[in-house]
């Protein structure tokens, strides 16, 4: 029993170590063993695409993360006060937004969004002033920051909401018996207690939408993400160089898992 | 403010976030399912099924959905309950959250890269050449069903052991004793009392999985070689390549359906097998 598990954990991480290995070897192939570099490193840093695509990648996770850390947090306190049709439909919407395919969330986002920048572009050209290059709607940063967004905030509500319902009642009816405002109570009481499960909800949120490649293949325009350069650099072959970016990407994912997974165990124990 | 209008500002935001992201986009898909190819590449609004009577054309990606999605469901059963029932009733209680961890962690990771690992492991430098140097030759292993097989076991395993797990932590570990007690042998215990009671972790596992896989595309995209294509990836041609969005929408609206409908009858089978419905947090 115990061997069948080892050898599972084997299956689970050989793949993963061996990527990580061979992104330390200085030869070009997994054939020829030529001993430790970290060139490959130096190459995928110094290389403008992966750059550009990092960067792109990090401001998409970090502002959708941060959107839906703040508005899944709202809802979840709000729908946590009340029952009724309202709550059946929030139910309803992070069911869906949680259930459907990533790749039909993609799909609908792009042909959804351009349909309507397609209605609204012309429109905006007409009431614009003359002699101004009037803006236009296009796919790109802002659409990949929503679309990631509305997914990850199903996911905070999820989250949030499973703590709340761990919490005591008694504290936040004491706190408002002991006429504190609402706004008071929520900040001293509620925040502080649901604080770790927010927390572990961006940082799960952040890993998520950097990971994203399905949504961000459909929405992200002409912009270029980690994933989607990773995924057209191993359509054109495999290197070391993606060997060493995969680890990258992995270590960093790993360690913001690793901390959500101990903040939310930290923040379930405390409350018990 | 009253809390009424308190409930609503805190609505709002989210709220309207679903609207727009989320149902008008399922919406406009729904709408241009039933339409026409334009001739420059958009929709032309009608009210015709000709592109779900043209479905047939992509029977092939269904057929390979509706297989392999099941069998690598079961397979990956198959593999995470024996490690689920370590973790559950033999592990030492010291270690078991960390190995718990350690199952879970490589799910939330970039199934992109845990894919491309293959890659590198099933390619012609990786398991082959091993192969070929013990004497085993011309192996082929990527882009073959195998290879996406593996894929997807190594990509969904995670998901399986979590819910199965957690149905087996619960169970009263006296009925076992109980059974033993009473002159059961091991296996008839497993049979009689383990097994059934760990049915609703083993329902929201393969429910879970078996949804998951139903809209994979980077793994038969990346292990599959163009040979072994998905559902998934007939849409990304269809949108992306040929641009054929009312098509497109007919396949994607089919994919939920068939979605839904798998998961209803599935639904329905587990819970005349006696099993309450059981919802699993995944963290």
């Amino acid at each position: 029993m115990r061997l069948y598990a080892i050898c599972v954990y084997l299956f689970l991480y050989i793949p993963i170590g061996v990527i990580a290995l061979f992104s330390f070897n200085a030869g070009r192939h997994a054939s020829q063993l030529q001993g430790f570099s970290t060139k490959w490193y130096g190459k995928a840093l110094s290389n403008p695409f992966v750059m550009d695509a990092l960067e792109t990648s990090l401001i998409v996770a970090f502002c959708s993360a941060l959107c839906a850390s703040v508005f899944g947090t709202m809802a979840a306190v709000a729908l946590q006060g009340i029952r009724g049709p309202v709550r059946a439909a929030f139910d309803m919407l992070i069911y869906v937004a949680v259930m459907i395919p990533g790749i039909v969330i993609g799909i609908a986002t792009l042909i959804g969004l351009v349909t309507v920048f397609d209605q609204l572009n012309p429109l905006i050209a007409a009431i614009w002033p003359n002699g101004f290059e009037p803006p236009k709607l296009r796919m790109g940063i802002g659409s990949l920051i929503a679309a990631h967004t509305m997914f990850l905030m199903a996911l905070v509500v999820i989250i949030v909401r499973a703590r709340l319902a761990g919490m005591d009642r008694a504290l936040t009816e004491a706190s408002s018996d002991l006429y504190a405002t609402p706004m008071g109570t929520f900040r001293q009481v509620t925040l502080p207690m649901i604080f770790p499960a927010i927390l572990a909800g961006f940082l799960l949120s952040f890993t998520f939408s950097f990971d994203d490649f399905i949504i961000a293949f459909f929405v992200a325009g002409s912009e270029t993400t980690l994933p989607i350069y990773v995924f057209s650099s191993i359509r054109r072959g495999v290197t070391p160089e993606i060997n060493a970016i995969g680890t990258m990407v992995m270590g960093v994912s790993l360690f913001l898992l690793i901390s959500a997974q101990l903040l939310l165990q930290r923040g379930g124990k405390k409350s018990r | 403010m009253t809390q009424r209008t308190r409930t609503w500002l805190l609505l709002a935001p989210a709220g309207t976030w679903f609207l727009v992201m989320l149902i008008i986009p399922l919406t406009v898909v729904f709408i241009f399912s039933f339409g026409e190819r334009a001739p420059s590449g958009g929709v032309v609004l009608a009210f015709s099924f000709e592109q779900y009577a043209n479905l047939p054309a992509r029977w092939a990606a269904f057929k390979n959905t509706m297989t392999l999605a099941p069998i690598g469901t079961l397979s990956a059963l198959l593999i995470a309950y024996p490690l689920a029932y370590f973790l559950a009733v033999k592990a030492n209680p010291k270690w078991k959250t960390i190995l718990l961890v350690l199952v879970i962690v490589p799910f939330w990771t970039s199934i992109l890269i845990r894919s491309y690992a293959w890659i590198f492991l099933l390619g012609g430098r990786g398991i082959p050449a091993l192969l070929e140097w013990v004497g085993i030759e011309g192996l082929r292993l990527i882009n073959t069903p195998f290879a996406v097989l593996i894929g997807i076991i190594y990509g969904y395993l995670p998901l399986m052991v979590f819910p199965i797990y957690v149905s087996l932590d619960k169970l009263d570990k006296r009925l076992l004793e109980a059974s033993s007690d009473l002159g059961a042998k091991p296996w008839k215990t497993f049979l009689q009392i383990t097994l059934p009671l760990s049915i609703p972790g083993i329902a929201t596992g393969c429910m879970l999985v078996f949804i998951l896989l139903m809209g994979e595309y980077l793994i038969p995209a990346l292990l599959g070689g163009g040979k072994v294509f998905f559902v998934g990836n007939a849409l990304v041609d269809l949108f992306l390549q040929s641009r054929n969005w009312a098509y497109g929408s007919a396949v994607a609206v089919t994919l939920v359906v068939v979605m839904l409908i798998t998961v209803t009858i599935y639904m329905r089978l587990i819970s005349r097998l006696g099993a309450s419905r059981e919802d699993v947090s995944i963290m």
